[in-house]
């Protein structure tokens, strides 16, 4: 080993230590790396989810015989309701107003005589709308409940009920319809982004605001050192985040690994090295903790949670958006985890993602690589 | 009289020490206008150009009407016909599709003899919500067609029907849903930030001290911070209303007096909560930070973008905390339910309270947190 | 070597040059706010030398500094350091300098050791070296006890001496210190000083060291001295005095006369150059081939009687910044504060006590400021001065013991009270973003000030702290003299009965230090209250009384001229209150 080689390893152990003991021991640096992430964890492993459960409707049923207290049962029993008994519209209605109710389903008193009828029975559907996305989930729980209990009506008459086209669906990869199988994975990437970007981009900025940076850079130590002896800590920090959040989706909220955990890893490790670029790229740009949080809030982690696909799918977005979200590094992430974890080593769909992370992160080196010199201004 | 001169003189340097500096400025009008747009066009749960795959051994020309239907609709918008069921799989692993119809081969035929002819649909259950979703739609265009289809072959109708009917947004529109929404957002997002930056700016300036003994007494320095951020706010918000209603075409059918208190009071609170995350820190960072690791949970639990109703009782419990959570509540309710004052009272009071007790604990804390 | 010679004139040995600037130029920021740092400097530091760069705030040290160190380039000119090319090969010049930054670059949250551990490491010092230069450091910087400490836990003069630790681990060739004094108490300096002429003395190292303290230059072996980005020369200490011979005295005090105001009618005399309060007698420069004014007491008061001294650096500093037809700046003008001029207590300390979890910042003082006087706090940074200036002023509750300021404790008091009281803060706490006027204004408002009595207490403002021309420029790219002047003029505003002043003339150049006092002693002629904190121990004599403290502790109480007496021993004939502060430390050290 010559003693040049050996010199610099010496530097680059001595700024990977130094960053580890930093880590443990300041309190924001564990605010973002440990706190944020389980609170996260927790909110969208228990808190959120976009399923319908519970739903509180409101049964109004005018003239209790068997035909309606059949439909009213057939509501009771379904898991997806919450049922409550009326004998009037309008208390129902003033329920409903006071967001009491999310639903009413409204048989008439004259519900089992116009059965019979040729015009048939009309069942009046009211939900608050307000939010829509609610909304249509209950509108189709309401439609299968209907459904159902029209073929039993049919058969209970002696006769098949004649439909004509019968819809057989199957949803793949989530035969259980659970947000949070999507959501949970998909927090990896917002945790990566939070450790690479945002904490990274912090620290280097307080190492310029304290006056250490200046003083690390009057050393022998050169440029490659300085961004390995940061962009080793927290890569592995990053890494353990991921390694932490899999284990709990797997362990602790059900979630399916269906791909390969090598791939996984490789997609995170390549992620990570992007969420980093970007953090050191802000911090070459900012040299004081404020800015940098402000910059990298606005330009890696808020973008993470909306345009990445994470929560809102891409492919409805405006066009002019959905062009921006291409600039956004989770977008290819969230892509990929969502597609291991529920799906499988999906190679058509991974590698095209891989592609476009490498693709960014040999840019951002780049300009890294120009930007970057030992020099105070 | 004086006392009140003198507050005037707070707020008066707490604007100009914000206008002038263009940090500050860029605070106030860069981040919400980013959200507005951002949040206004990608965060919306309404799918469109769906993306659908066909395989169809069919002959007949009811699928071909069935498919016409499907690809009618804005939601969908079909990219690839196959003639293996097999290359439905490829696409949708591939996520070139995410809805595959696969009609039989007698489908046509079976339906015209009376009998129901069968449709598969596949979704990719990668984003289960959308996938719900899809199906809800392909749904409504299934039962129209079987309805039109009944009557033209002069069988019987459905003994029942459904006749739907959603309140206060009849198309349901996410947007009309996540619009008024980002009205809550924004406002807290920029009065936490500019009400948690202010003490902590003070402290590292070390003006705060140079406040703390001029004969002002606490209550006035609490006002003299605290009205900047509802002002800025009041502005805010009317702006974002008046681009709500203006660019995003929201229907805003309640009481304007209704929203105002509610914005009042929303602000209030989040006024106090900012300036008690302010008042505990000691650096501008660790108010950013603060502010930041406050609005997160914050906005997740406020049922922002997902209902609070499906929360485990516990963490519905802890959304109680949550001003935001009861902004979201009066601006909908305002915007698209046409809610008055009377109705949004229990919305009301514990923002007034949240405000209430945050604001002299904040009072409290600047003085005499510790170095 | 002959005494008087030009560093840069041709002849001298170019390997002797262990730093060179030729024709030095660095700019900072565009159009507008663009300000030229270092405008064309040629400079030269020698091996085995110590080499002080001397200058008031902004004076262009630490771009200086920087450039020395290749972390930044300049925009004209040279710089070779060990006869390296600054520009072209940076890594090879920090591989054989040792640069300890201002603040001095210490990783807070890391403990002794592990600072240590990284610069050795950054710096490449062989693991079989390390233990034999650790130890040797620690022991030389005293710092041995402390190796498992954190950093930021230890005081300001260890943090220094620590700081200077990390940049000699590896025996650096040339040495740069940016400022490594600044903030610490006398004993450090004193400390630091023998640990670099220690290391020039046994290993020949030459070193560039940067300080706002004068009474530092005549420590150094060569000064250069640097004003407003420019070098206005470059020699030995006695080499920039020499021309004042003849020219400075010590002027005793006749009996009667009250130190401040003769100082004050010296000052404003036009053949005097500076006149400074200095124990029990008024050093004065005057200006070359000026007569003295010997009657300036007038034809019945006695005539003043100027002993002739030896000039110091100081005094050619003041000199040669200073220029002849410059008008004094205006004294304000305040009413007298009381009709009794009697010794009423006006702040009364009793066993004041300060904890911070298990660290006792202030250990039970007690002192007592009667009205009219100057009182000072004085010691270095974690002593415990600005603790206390904190409880009197009401900004921190106290722990034990008991404190009244005006008959009051203004913790507790009615906002009323503080209407009587005037503060200015460490730092010359302004609103950066808003304008002189603005400031001014504000606090007027603050301290319950409208209408036209705002506007005539504004005007007194701008007027007799010459703001004017300054009235609507942002307070934050204020020069800190003129922040210092705002930030005085800002605590005045409502004509208090009492004045704290934190560190007010921290980082100050020695010419705004002066006029800063003069305004003082002015005020408190008007029967004003004082009480300043401060860590220049000549300032001291400006005080009326103070207390030294240390640790948390007062070590003495009384005039200056009691303090130093304390010190007198037959070393030091005639103590300096550092002399006085240094002894004092010491026996509280021996006592301990």
């Amino acid at each position: 080993m010559s003693k040049a080689g050996q010199d610099s390893r010496r530097r680059l152990r001595g700024m990977v230590r130094k960053e580890w003991l930093q880590i443990l021991r300041d309190p924001s640096s564990i605010a973002i790396a440990f706190v944020l992430p389980l609170v996260l964890l927790f909110l969208f492993g228990y808190g959120v989810s976009l399923d319908a459960k519970d739903i509180r409707l409101g049964l109004v049923v005018e003239h209790m015989d068997s035909r309606s207290r059949d439909l009213a049962g057939a509501f009771v029993r379904s898991r997806f309701f919450r049922p409550h008994y009326y004998h009037d519209i309008q208390s129902a209605e003033r329920d409903l107003t006071e967001r009491r109710l999310d639903g009413i389903v409204w048989l008439r008193h004259d519900f089992s005589r116009r059965l019979q009828q040729p015009g048939g029975a009309a069942i009046g559907v009211r939900v608050n709308g307000t939010d829509a996305n609610q909304a249509r989930i209950t509108i189709g729980y309401i439609q299968g409940v209907w459904f159902g209990w029209l073929e039993k009506y049919a058969r209970a008459q002696g006769r098949e009920l004649k439909t004509p086209v019968r819809l057989d669906h199957r949803v793949w990869f989530n035969a259980a319809v659970s947000s949070r199988y999507f959501l949970v994975p998909g927090l990896i990437a917002i945790i990566m982004t939070l450790i690479g970007s945002l904490l990274t981009s912090m620290v280097i900025a307080r190492e310029w605001e304290r006056g250490t940076m200046e003083a690390m850079m009057a050393t022998p130590l050169r440029i490659p050192e300085v961004l390995a002896g940061k962009l080793i800590p927290y890569f592995a920090l990053g890494m353990f985040g991921m390694l932490f959040t899999v284990a709990l989706a797997l362990w602790l909220f059900d979630v399916p690994l269906r791909g390969s955990f090598v791939t996984l890893l490789g997609a995170s490790a390549l992620f990570m090295l992007v969420a980093l670029a970007m953090g050191l790229l802000i911090s070459i740009v900012a040299k004081n903790q404020f800015v940098a949080g402000q910059i990298a809030i606005i330009v890696t982690f808020l973008p993470a949670f909306i345009l990445s696909g994470f929560i809102f799918d891409i492919g409805s977005m405006p066009a002019p958006i959905q062009v921006i979200t291409h600039l956004v590094p989770a977008r290819y992430f969230v892509a990929i985890l969502q597609t291991l974890f529920l799906a499988g080593d999906i190679w058509p769909v991974i590698l095209p993602n891989l592609g476009a992370m490498a693709l960014m992160l040999l840019i951002f080196m780049a300009i890294i690589r120009r930007r970057a010199h030992k020099r105070i201004a | 009289m004086n006392a009140l001169l003198q507050v005037l003189a707070l707020v008066r340097k707490e604007f100009l020490a914000l206008l002038r500096d263009p940090r500050s400025r860029l605070v106030l009008i860069g981040p919400p206008m980013i959200q507005l747009m951002v949040f206004g066009y990608a965060a919306t749960f309404d799918l469109n150009d769906v993306p659908v795959a066909v395989h169809n051994a069919d002959r007949g020309a009811l699928s071909r009407q069935l498919l016409a239907r499907v690809e009618g609709s804005p939601a969908f918008h079909l990219v690839a016909e196959v003639d293996a069921e097999e290359a439905l799989r490829e696409l949708i692993n591939e996520r070139r599709a995410m809805l595959a119809l696969s009609f039989d081969p007698n489908f046509s035929r079976d339906i015209e003899q009376g009998r129901s002819g069968r449709l598969q649909a596949i979704l990719d259950g990668r984003n289960s919500n959308s996938a719900l979703i899809a199906l809800g739609y392909l749904r409504n265009i299934l039962i129209d067609f079987n309805q039109g289809q009944s009557l033209r072959q002069g069988g019987p109708p459905l003994p029942a029907v459904l006749k739907l009917r959603a309140w206060h947004n009849e198309n349901m529109t996410s947007r009309w849903f996540i619009v008024p929404g980002i009205v809550g957002l924004l406002l807290l997002v920029v009065t936490l930030v500019v009400t948690a930056l202010s003490i902590a700016r003070e402290r590292e300036a070390g003006t705060f001290d140079q406040l703390l003994v001029t004969p002002l007494h606490p209550w006035q320095t609490l006002l003299g911070k605290s009205i900047p951020g509802l002002v800025i706010g009041l502005l805010e918000a009317s702006f974002i209303v008046l681009l709500a209603v203006a660019w995003f075409e929201v229907p805003l059918r309640g009481s304007l007096g209704a929203l105002y208190l509610g914005i009042f009071l929303f602000l209030l609170s989040a006024v106090g909560v900012g300036l008690m995350i302010s008042a505990i820190s000691v650096t501008q960072q660790q108010a950013l930070l603060g502010a930041f690791l406050f609005l997160v949970p914050a906005v997740i639990l406020s049922g922002f973008a997902t209902p609070i109703a499906n929360m485990p009782e516990v963490v519905q419990w802890i959304s109680h905390l949550d001003p935001l959570r009861y902004f979201l509540v009066i601006v909908r309710g305002v915007f698209l339910e046409g809610a008055d004052a009377g109705l949004l009272i229990h919305q009301y009071w514990p923002m007034a309270l949240i405000g209430g007790i945050a604001l002299p604990v904040a009072g409290w804390l600047a003085r005499h947190r510790m170095y | 070597m002959p005494a008087r010679r030009v560093p840069n004139a041709a002849g001298s040995d170019v390997a002797e040059r262990v730093l060179q600037l030729q024709g030095v130029t660095r700019r900072f920021g565009s159009g507008e706010t663009a300000t030229t740092a270092l405008d064309g400097i040629d400079l030269a530091v020698r091996r085995g030398e110590v080499t002080g760069l001397i200058g008031p705030d902004g004076a262009g040290k630490t771009t200086l500094m920087r450039l020395a160190a290749a972390l930044m380039l300049p925009d004209e000119g040279r710089i070779e350091v060990l006869g390296i090319d600054a520009v072209a090969e940076p890594v090879a010049v920090q591989s054989r300098i040792g640069y300890m930054p201002q603040r001095f670059g210490l990783y807070e949250d890391l403990s002794v050791q592990e600072n240590l551990d990284l610069y050795a490491d950054l710096q490449g010092l062989s693991p079989a070296r390390r233990a034999g230069r650790y130890d040797e450091l620690m022991h030389m910087t005293g710092l041995a006890p402390f190796r498992r400490r954190l950093a930021g836990r230890l005081s300001g003069g260890m943090k220094q001496k620590l700081g200077l630790a990390c940049a000699l681990l590896r025996e650096p060739e040339l040495l740069l210190l940016d400022e490594p004094t600044v903030g610490v108490d006398p004993v450090s300096r004193r400390e630091l000083w023998q640990i670099v002429y220690r290391q020039v003395r046994e290993q020949g190292m030459s070193v560039l060291l940067s300080t706002a303290y004068l009474d530092e230059a005549e420590r150094c072996d060569r000064v250069a001295l640097l004003h407003q980005g420019r070098l206005l020369g470059m020699d030995r200490p006695a080499a920039f005095s020499k021309p004042l011979a003849g020219d400075c005295f010590a002027l005793e005090m006749p009996p009667g006369i009250s130190a401040r105001r003769l100082q004050r009618d010296l000052q404003a005399h036009p053949a005097i150059a500076d006149a400074l309060v200095e124990g029990e007698h008024i050093r004065v420069v005057r200006w070359p081939d000026q007569p003295l004014p010997t009657d300036l007491l007038g034809s019945q008061g006695p005539a003043l009687v100027f002993r002739p001294v030896a000039p110091r650096f100081e005094d050619a500093f003041i000199r040669l910044l200073r220029s002849p037809d410059e008008v004094p700046p205006p004294m304000p003008q305040v009413g007298p504060a009381s009709a009794d001029q009697g010794d009423e207590v006006v702040i009364r300390a009793e066993r004041l006590e300060r904890r911070f979890g298990d660290f006792v910042a202030v250990k039970g003082i007690s002192f007592q400021v009667r009205r009219g006087e100057i009182f000072g706090l004085l010691g270095a940074n974690g002593a415990g001065k600005s603790t206390t200036f904190r409880m009197l002023c009401g900004l921190l509750p106290v722990s034990g013991g008991h404190l009244s300021v005006a008959g009051h404790d203004l913790r507790h008091a009615a906002a009323r009270a503080r209407a009587h009281i005037g503060y200015m803060a460490q730092k010359f706490s302004l609103y950066a973003n808003l304008t002189v006027l603005q400031n001014l204004r504000f606090f007027a408002a603050a301290y319950g000030l409208h209408g036209r009595r705002q506007n005539e207490r504004v005007d007194w403002a701008l007027d007799n702290f010459e703001l004017r021309p300054l009235a609507r420029r942002n307070t934050g790219v204020l020069p800190l003299g003129h922040k210092q002047r705002l930030a005085f003029a800002a605590a005045l505003m409502h004509e208090p009965q009492i004045l704290f002043l934190d560190e007010p003339t921290s980082g100050v150049d020695p010419i705004a230090r002066r006029e800063f006092w003069a305004r003082t002693n002015a005020l408190a002629e008007a029967g004003i209250t004082v009480l300043v904190t401060t860590h220049f121990m000549e300032e001291a004599n400006y005080c009326d009384r103070l207390v030294i403290m240390a640790e948390g502790e007062v070590l003495a109480e009384g005039t200056p001229r009691e303090i130093r007496e304390r010190a007198r021993d037959p070393q030091h004939p005639e103590p300096s209150m550092e002399d006085a502060f240094i002894a004092l430390v010491a026996a509280h050290e021996a006592a301990a």
